[in-house]
């Protein structure tokens, strides 16, 4: 559910949230029929019952205007977008490994984040030179990027320590006034997954 | 001036790019395909900087490199008319697309388990498709009485949808048997001009993964 809560943070839209705790409370959601295969994340939102995470940002980039302007920029967003959510995926997966495999899990991460996907990045801003990733504008994938920079930190404080542009761009986008406002304490902006999540998650959704 | 063909990287197998074989071929648009091989192929495409995150699937479509398999789906559906009219019908194709890609996904990891593993993991898929997916869509065919999942024409979820009922049907014949809709509505999508002309013979349609298809697989992507 985060990467959506930054999204509407990005789009300076309010949102209330209902924490599942239980067991109970997730099988009264499936029987009301509200979780179109049985699954949250739902966002109810426009009168709808939003489920199935991509479909949910892609509605919210679209509506808020955070999706490009024509077909190509879209398609790059999208693209930019997936690569990000495959690293913020690892990352989600990590805290419910066995705790031997953690060490191991998280540098593959920290490597996956400086070989794969953060050069990336830092070439695209390198060539084109523009503040955001696509079209010169704030777009989704800005906001998914400095998520998955954040998440990266927090594995490893110094990952960005070759990549200057990412730096620059981390510096940038965190100074919009929605973003800013969601980085500040007191935010609907979640800590990261501690034992205690994990359990919850674990019993709410038995596995 | 004619648009040059869409070509596609990938081995020569289903996989992750069926999909955007199947949508291709529902839009009638014609691809050229560059199978991978061997593990020199794929660093050819990685050194040469042709694949973003240095992987495939990737189309080379209007003079663009696409990967990940759900952007060029949805840059296809969007550019062919296969994503609704408007916001709302994009939503629900959007998620009726990504829960049966979920289910896909089971598929297409398959041939990859251990082969102690591959039957209990049918059962499996078997259980998900009848008690978690089927279920939705026969209500949402039920409840409407159209063609077609959503907004009374083809999409990209009705494509993704029938791919995925065949690839069960090989492994479970009768997977739809109690699903009378579905079972409809799979007959009838299948009778759609172009995917007709997909499922027949000499199509671009990739037959089921067998050995030499997972060794290719492991050739060319295992470090």
């Amino acid at each position: 559910m985060e990467s959506i809560r930054w999204l509407l943070a990005a789009a300076g839209v309010e949102f209330e949230e209902e924490f599942l705790e239980t067991r109970e409370q997730y099988e009264k959601l499936q029987k009301d029929g509200r979780l179109l295969f049985g699954q949250v994340p739902l966002v109810e939102i426009d009168g709808m019952m939003l489920t199935q995470t991509r479909a949910i940002l892609s509605y919210l980039a679209a509506k808020y205007n955070l999706y490009g302007k024509d077909l190509k920029e879209t398609v790059r967003i999208n693209m930019y977008a997936d690569g990000t959510q495959d690293l913020m995926g690892m990352i989600m997966m990590a805290a419910f490994k066995p705790p031997e495999e953690k060490e191991e899990n998280i540098a593959l991460i920290v490597t996956k984040a400086k070989t794969r996907y953060f050069p990336v990045f830092e070439k695209i801003l390198k060539d084109h030179g523009e503040d955001f990733l696509v079209g010169n504008k704030f777009s989704w994938a800005d906001v998914q990027l400095l998520e998955a920079i954040l998440m990266v930190e927090e594995l490893s404080a110094s990952v960005l320590s070759d990549f200057p542009l990412l730096k620059a761009f981390k510096a940038r986008i965190s100074n919009i006034p929605t973003i800013k406002k969601f980085l500040q304490p007191g935010s609907q902006r979640k800590p990261p997954a501690d034992s205690r999540y994990v359990a919850v998650v674990r019993h709410v959704l038995q596995f | 001036m004619a648009e040059k063909k869409p070509k596609l990287h990938y081995p020569n197998g289903r996989g992750r790019m069926e999909t955007v074989r199947w949508v291709l071929a529902a839009a009638g648009v014609e691809f050229e395909e560059e199978f991978l091989e061997t593990k020199e192929q794929l660093q050819k495409l990685q050194d040469g900087n042709h694949l973003l995150f240095q992987q495939v699937p990737m189309v080379e479509i209007d003079g663009m490199k696409l990967v990940q398999t759900r952007s060029i789906l949805h840059y296809i559906a969007d550019k062919h008319n296969l994503f609704g009219r408007d916001l709302k019908e994009r939503t629900l194709i959007d998620m009726y697309v990504e829960g049966t890609l979920d289910l896909l996904e089971l598929i297409i990891m398959h041939p990859f388990l251990k082969p102690d593993d591959q039957q209990k993991e049918v059962v499996s898929m078997a259980q998900k498709a009848i008690l978690r997916y089927f279920p939705v869509f026969e209500k949402v065919l039920r409840e409407h009485g159209q063609r077609f999942l959503v907004g009374n024409q083809l999409s990209l979820a009705d494509v993704v949808l029938l791919q995925t009922i065949l690839a069960l049907e090989e492994k479970i014949p009768n997977i739809l048997a109690s699903f009378p809709h579905l079972q409809e509505y799979s007959v009838k999508v299948s009778n759609v001009p172009t995917i007709r002309k997909f499922l027949e013979p000499g199509s671009k349609k990739k037959p089921p993964p067998d050995e030499i298809y997972v060794r290719t697989v492991y050739n060319v992507f295992m470090p």
